[in-house]
């Protein structure tokens, strides 16, 4: 008798309905404003590279020791370098990194013995062409330009 | 009236797919329909195709870590979790205790991040709108642990051979606790839009029957399995990665059909939750790393070791030949074996039951073809 009449007064239906009215406050929005509002990405996000520079004199951190072009699974990363006469030492002229077949993956960044090269909280990276997803030392160290968008 | 139906078209050929949205992806099934009525299926996989296996014969040991998370990429960590087991067993090295917690805990919380994916899907394929709002919000608690914790959502390389990369980082505790709070709630709230819902209830009750010995003869195995009734579960049958430790229960039901395994996913949410707070509550302290050398080279052998991925079991079979690379990388995907179940439970059912079995099977197009 009982679940009949819990049946011809949808009593099942009608505690789903609590459910949903319940969830209706606006405490429970999650919608996030993108771009008006720029999401706010966890320090350790693994976003567009940049190769650090040294922020006293601007020189590169870079030791050319071609450890992130091995360990990367996609082999994207190019390094070119010059060894100095003087000093033996390598010294960096190019670095090319393809971010069209990167993933992001963070084994280049974990390679890396000096922390020159990082994967930074950088997400936007749409572009007008292929050629433009081949970054090289400038585009790298100079770093994300995260577009600011006005409302 | 004759045994014949229009135009003595007795026998109908339908392609459900490959863009049908309630496949899940690019699966592509052929029915053979009698009016309504399913006589005969044939899927037809291979449409993401990507080769998984053969990219790790071309990368060293370190490099195809970060591919295994593109084959089921809603349990992403469940997948790194296995491939790093079975190249530590041929290493035979083992991960420290602390990696050993971190790595329990982020595997169920994936656990509870597929089965929210898979709970709002099925749902919006049986017609129930609104538990996928909810349990993707949920889901985002989840994701956002993993980008705090490792830099990334969905495919998240969060384990490496030996252990892990990233040491926890401030604050994880408190998360995992706060998540743990405040999702039982949240569990009984989608199990209160749909547990009890006549509708829900007459979708899905009796619908693709799979009994326990037909799971056997198929290889079925997770929440299929163990809707059946069969107590199967590689966390309890086989403990890795510490889980002896744990103290929780493999949820089982008797019938074998789609309502029983919605309630099997809805009770594994639970017992995640509880090996969760069991794990977090003492992570061991110590190193995060085992000694691993730079560059990996196993000896020659081959390995087979198989976890408990949200979806069943997950098995990795490694040859090595002695070399950085592996000789052959072998998956055994839970979703590819459990997806030729899909023609035992359609048979006789109706077109609009084909949907519901296929969502209850939980397949990730990714894993299937790989």
């Amino acid at each position: 008798m009982r679940k009949f009449l819990r049946a011809v007064f949808l009593v099942d239906l009608l505690r789903g309905l609590w459910v949903t009215f319940r969830h209706q406050h606006p405490r429970n929005i999650q919608t996030e404003q993108y771009p008006a509002q720029r999401p706010k990405v966890a320090e350790r996000y693994r976003g567009a590279p940049r190769l650090n520079i040294n922020p006293e004199n601007g020189e590169t951190l870079c030791i050319s020791c071609n450890l992130c072009a091995l360990a990367c699974p996609e082999n994207l990363i190019v390094v070119g370098w010059v060894r100095d006469e003087q000093t033996k030492r390598k010294v960096l002229t190019t670095f090319t990194y393809d971010v069209s077949r990167c993933m992001f993956c963070g084994l280049c960044e974990d390679a890396c013995p000096v922390d020159a090269l990082e994967l930074t909280q950088d997400f936007e990276l749409a572009m007008y062409s292929r050629e433009g997803a081949i970054w090289d030392r400038q585009m790298l160290e100079e770093g994300p330009r995260p577009t600011r968008y006005r409302y | 009236m004759p045994d014949s139906t229009f135009l003595d078209a007795t026998e109908l050929v339908l392609n459900m797919g490959p863009q049908h949205p309630s496949t899940h992806g690019v699966l592509r099934v052929i029915l053979k329909l009698d009016g309504e009525k399913v006589i005969g299926t044939e899927c037809v996989i291979g449409y993401l195709h990507r080769g998984v296996e053969k990219i790790g014969e071309n990368r060293t040991y370190q490099m195809f870590a970060p591919y295994v998370d593109r084959m089921d990429y809603v349990a992403a960590v469940s997948n790194g979790l296995g491939y790093c087991l079975a190249v530590e067993k041929l290493l035979s090295v083992e991960a420290p205790p602390r990696a050993q917690a971190v790595r329990v805990i982020l595997t169920e919380l994936n656990r509870i991040a597929s089965h929210q994916v898979w709970l709002g899907t099925h749902a919006l394929d049986i017609g129930a709108l609104t538990p996928v709002f909810y349990t993707f919000r949920e889901r985002e608690e989840i994701l956002n642990i993993f980008e705090k914790y490792c830099g990334a959502r969905l495919t998240t390389h969060a384990f490496r051979i030996g252990g892990l990369q990233y040491e926890i980082y401030e604050g994880f505790e408190e998360d995992v606790k706060k998540f743990c709070d405040t999702a039982l709630p949240k569990f009984d709230d989608y199990e209160e839009l749909l547990t009890e819902n006549r509708i829900w209830g007459s979708r899905l009750k009796g619908v693709g029957i799979l009994t326990a010995e037909d799971c056997k003869a198929y290889g079925v195995t997770g929440p299929l399995l163990r809707a059946a009734g069969v107590k199967w579960d590689i966390r309890k049958a086989m403990p890795y990665s510490g889980y002896e430790k744990y103290d929780f229960e493999i949820p089982t039901r008797q019938n074998g059909d789609t309502y029983d395994r919605y309630m099997v996913r809805m009770q594994e949410m639970r017992q995640s939750v509880r090996i969760i707070r069991q794990a977090v509550e003492g992570i061991p302290s110590g190193p995060i790393m085992a000694k691993v050398p730079k560059v990996i080279k196993p000896p020659v052998g081959e390995v087979y070791v198989s976890i408990e991925a949200p979806k069943g079991e997950l098995g990795y079979f490694i040859v090595s030949d002695g070399s950085t690379q592996p000789y052959r990388v072998r998956v055994r995907p839970p979703s590819f074996v459990n997806l030729q179940s899909l023609d035992k439970m359609a048979r006789g059912a109706l077109v609009a039951d084909v949907v519901a079995i296929i969502g209850t099977i939980d397949i990730v197009l990714g894993e299937v073809d790989r």
